[in-house]
């Protein structure tokens, strides 16, 4: 093997999976016991071959973080006061007030984490969660999908912190001041309710449709 | 348990065996299907995150204590702290996103450096775990999504734009703390080897 120190160089494809042999790996620590076996002895961990509640958890979080998307977006997320004059906007209104200003990397950058990333993940999640029921192979790059959509869900919760930020420094009085909406609350639930439900997925039953055989 | 079983690693994230491969300090195993990092002994590693976890520490209470940001337009000043960035959603209905604000930037960050120097610092000094280890290890990496202070710090970066034009900004010490606090968290994470972690809490308990 390429200089990886790996070990498993004589059966690269197909590969054996500790289930397939009779055995349970530890989603923690990789220690592997034979069938059956309750707690992990290296780490206490719990030990199940495949979690078998996953998906309905991923499911029920999933729906949860996309019903909470719904107000999140038809509220205001900031309410301005300039000079007596008050102005509420919502998430996609704040996306255009930067671009308005000429600010289109921001704007991009708020656009993508609070638009694009959620609505990707809300699709990616329902994607593999199917793909999953139906028994379809799984292939490196639907690993690779899992593995985006759990490390970038936190990064949604920006727009949140933006807001926090604003609310704390924007405080002038009659001058201006800005305030945080009801959105805000929303939206840091959905981002909190996605990423329990990309955290639930149990990423070996991506790959299990591949083996075939139900062991 | 059979001692051959102690032979084999399972990928936690496809469950595809390996043997258990030898991996000198430096290098680092992958799994040979999904290509999670299944190995990656760095040298003195524990050292560096006890350095590193007490360093984070005392950045992050000069972050939430020292003054953030200040504004200041036709005269009007004011000053802000991280704590007055978290209690922005006190008023009202928003009050619990203000204690999950304080959760995701501070606490739960805290948490983790000190959850990390309880139970690394007795291993760096080569002595027995401390009580309870695995359970506060576990417990810091499962956290670990949900400490938030990176995230954070872009927001800040973002902010600072949207004012940019409405009054002039001035960046205070905390910020400072706080971006030193943010490169030396991902710092530390990069020593982080959970499976050899586990093998070294586990060798080194009385059972």
């Amino acid at each position: 093997m390429s200089g990886d120190g790996m070990a498993n160089a004589e059966r690269a494809q197909p590969v054996l999976t500790a289930r397939a042999a009779g055995l349970v790996g530890c989603s923690q620590c990789g220690h592997v016991h034979p069938r059956g076996t309750e707690e992990c002895s290296v780490c206490g961990a719990h030990l199940q071959s495949r979690d078998k509640t996953s998906l309905q958890r991923v499911w029920a979080w999933l729906f949860a973080g996309m019903v909470v998307y719904i107000p999140a977006n038809v509220y205001p997320m900031l309410r301005t006061s300039t000079l007596g004059h008050t102005t509420e906007s919502t998430i996609v209104g704040g996306v255009f007030d930067l671009a308005d200003h000429g600010a289109y990397g921001i704007a991009l950058i708020v656009f993508v984490a609070s638009v694009v990333i959620p609505v990707s993940k809300f699709i990616a999640i329902a994607y593999l969660a199917i793909r999953v029921q139906r028994g379809l192979p799984g292939t490196p790059a639907h690993f690779h999908l899992y593995e985006v959509v759990e490390f970038i869900g936190r990064w949604s919760m920006i727009d949140v912190f933006v807001v926090a930020i604003l609310s704390a420094l924007v405080q002038l009085d009659f001058v201006a001041s800005i305030n945080p909406g009801i959105a805000a609350v929303s939206f840091a639930l959905s981002v909190a309710f996605t990423m329990i439900s990309a955290n639930s997925f149990d990423p070996k039953l991506i790959w299990d449709s591949r083996e075939g055989a139900e062991a | 348990m059979s001692d051959s079983l102690s032979d084999l690693i399972a990928c936690p994230k496809c469950d595809a065996l390996h043997h258990l491969p030898k991996v000198e300090v430096g290098e680092k195993a992958q799994c040979v299907r999904c290509g999670t990092v299944l190995m990656a002994p760095k040298e003195r590693a524990m050292t560096w995150i006890v350095m590193l976890s007490a360093t984070a520490l005392i950045l992050m209470v000069a972050a939430v204590f020292f003054p953030f940001l200040e504004l200041s337009t036709h005269g009007l000043g004011r000053k802000s702290s991280v704590f007055d960035a978290i209690l922005a959603f006190s008023h009202g209905l928003m009050l619990p996103l203000s204690f999950a604000v304080g959760a995701l930037i501070v606490f739960l960050p805290m948490t983790r450096f000190i959850a990390q120097i309880y139970v690394f610092a007795p291993m760096a000094l080569g002595w027995a775990p401390a009580r309870h280890a695995g359970e506060v290890f576990r417990l810091s990496e499962r956290i670990r999504p949900w400490a938030m202070a990176e995230v954070f710090i872009i927001g800040v970066a973002v902010a600072l734009i949207k004012v940019a034009g409405l009054a002039h900004v001035t960046l205070g010490p905390a910020f400072w703390a706080f971006v030193g606090l943010v490169i030396v968290t991902i710092l530390k994470d990069s020593f982080m080897c959970r499976v050899t972690v586990w093998q070294t809490l586990n060798a080194r308990s009385p059972s």
